[in-house]
């Protein structure tokens, strides 16, 4: 047996299993998108662009998915990056790596169980009740917009810090003592060397938390109560509640399309910021 | 700064606490807390329907996380030597199935395999002959393993293939200068050194399989895995024997995740 013939053998049953749990099922949504909804549901084979005409019927969810995606997106970043930054430059080495385990961990563990624990804390008798005895009252939080980006931020602030933990980690110190050295205040610091230099976290860290939450289902189920609902949402009711398989494969289909030219976008928004600063890069 | 960094570690660890602190109630109200009571732990461990949702859990990610890591592995090698085009297209899959969204992946095998049993299973029953005994293919443990393996697969394939980047290729050609053979040179030279990558592969995968609620809710067909069980509680209110298995099943998934690190960690070292 050749060397070539035993990679292919090595790398024939993933192969298999790709296709035929991957390739095909993807092919089907391609395919049913184009066609009919049968009289008590699921599929009639048909080429018709009616789905896609059908599209603003579910404005909506996707209104709320693309705003929230990387309103959550943008609030993750902005908390993660201090704590990434205090765990990463500020710690002492010893207590580093604990620290951040203790900050991942709970990404690993059910995120079912981690937001249905928000409808505690947010619901009436949470937060608003806490708040009311303080005098701020008729606070309404659980099933709301706020109530959603809540468990959005502390669903994902994990994958966010992640990256950029590592990206400030492998960051020299020497370059920050060199630009307080020079004179540089420590915002100018901050600014000009250390923000440029952990870009690619950034832009890994805040791409994996947008990927996760375009799909996102669990989270506006459990805490915008079906008045928050994302395509997630949607394409739970149209497969298992009203059953129109054409219609829903034409929303997963759009999705996935939306998903494509805004993660190439954000690719090419990336790589040029890093180019334009390779005067800056030492790396 | 110290503050901050306090305070996100309160939110990251409070809502934990609250659903282990709210398992212990003796009240039955979940919100209004009566004393400590392990009770409800004891409910939870009698329900047969817990059980049972356990079990087919348990089965599930056991039987995913072997075939993951096994196909993944034997991907991540064979993919070494392997250059071109055909490389290229299964580099491709690899990131799509971890890019996809895994509602989406839910929803394309839901229609996808019923389409495909329903064509199938009138073929099945007339080569069978009897119409009565002839077996019927349907939805359940089985396309939920096959959609759990195909996913964790791809995690595992890039987390084994980082490892085996790290590694001397000298120590392959040494081992086949010395008369190796190829199963020889992957047994005793190759598998011990990524073992530790392969054995956090098995453990990350079971932990996806156990967890994952979106994939398992289109493609379970009648099953009902844990997560599956404890959604469909929830939408009728939150109890304490919701807590109770809640927090059952972080603290396994903690145990998991510590032997994931502490095995990653010793292979690093050697």
């Amino acid at each position: 047996m050749t060397q070539r013939t035993r990679n292919w053998l090595l790398i024939a049953p993933s192969g298999a299993l790709l296709l035929v749990m991957l390739v095909l099922p993807l092919s089907f949504v391609f395919v049913f998108s184009f066609g009919e909804r049968g009289l008590s549901g699921g599929y009639v084979p048909a080429f018709t662009l009616e789905q896609y005409a059908n599209l603003p019927a579910r404005w909506t969810a996707f209104k709320n998915t693309l705003i929230l995606a990387p309103l959550g997106t943008l609030a993750a970043l902005l908390i993660a990056y201090p704590l990434a930054y205090q765990l990463a430059v500020r710690t002492d080495p010893k207590w580093k790596t604990l620290l951040l385990v203790l900050v991942i961990v709970p990404f690993w563990t059910s995120i079912l169980i981690r937001s249905y624990a928000w409808i505690y804390i947010l619901g009436g008798q949470g937060l608003p009740a806490l708040l009311e005895s303080v005098g701020i009252e008729n606070v309404r939080l659980i099933y709301t917009p706020y109530a959603v980006t809540i468990g959005i931020i502390y669903g994902y602030l994990p994958l966010m810090v992640f990256p950029i933990y590592v990206a400030l980690d492998r960051l020299d110190t020497g370059l920050l003592e060199a630009s307080s050295d020079l004179g540089a205040r420590p915002l100018t610091t901050l600014l000009k060397v250390t923000l440029p230099l952990s870009l690619p976290g950034v832009a890994t860290g805040c791409m994996l938390v947008f990927i996760l939450l375009m799909g996102e289902f669990l989270i506006p189920a459990l805490l915008g109560g079906g008045k928050v609902f994302f395509v997630g949402n949607a394409l739970v009711d149209l497969f298992l509640q009203s059953r129109n398989w054409a219609f829903g494969s034409a929303v997963a289909f759009t999705l996935i399309v939306i998903m494509l030219i805004t993660i190439t976008i954000y690719m090419r928004l990336i790589a040029r910021l890093q180019t334009g600063r390779e005067d800056v890069a030492v790396m | 700064m110290r503050v901050y960094t306090i305070a996100v570690y309160v939110f990251l660890y409070a809502p934990i606490a609250i659903i282990a602190l709210f398992s212990f109630n003796a009240g039955r109200h979940a919100s209004d807390f009566q004393g400590f009571s392990a009770q409800w732990y004891g409910r939870a461990l009698s329900n047969p329907f817990v059980m049972d949702a356990l079990e087919t859990s348990l089965i599930v990610a056991f039987i995913t996380a072997s075939l993951a890591s096994i196909l993944g592995t034997l991907a991540a090698v064979g993919l070494q030597g392997l250059r071109g085009p055909a490389r290229a297209v299964f580099d491709a899959l690899i990131y799509i199935a971890v890019m996809i969204p895994g509602i989406v992946i839910g929803i394309a095998t839901l229609i996808a395999l019923v389409t495909v049993f329903d064509v199938m299973n009138p073929w099945i029953e007339s080569l069978w002959g009897d119409a009565d005994g002839a077996p019927t293919l349907s939805m359940g443990k089985g396309s939920l393993i096959a959609a759990h393996t195909m996913f964790t697969m791809a995690l595992v394939v890039i987390i084994v293939r980082a490892r085996l980047g790290t590694l001397e290729r000298s120590l392959g050609e040494a081992s086949a200068d010395l008369y190796a053979t190829p199963l020889g040179t992957f047994r005793q030279v190759t598998l011990p050194l990524i073992a530790p990558a392969v054995l956090a592969g098995f453990l990350l995968s079971f932990t996806f399989s156990f967890d994952d609620f979106i994939i398992a809710f289109f493609v379970a067909g009648s099953e009902t895995t844990l997560p599956i069980y404890i959604f469909s509680s929830i939408r009728r209110g939150v109890t304490p024997e919701i807590n109770a298995i809640g927090t059952m099943v972080m603290l396994a998934s903690l145990v998991l995740l510590i032997a994931a690190q502490l095995i990653l960690r010793r292979g690093d070292r050697k």
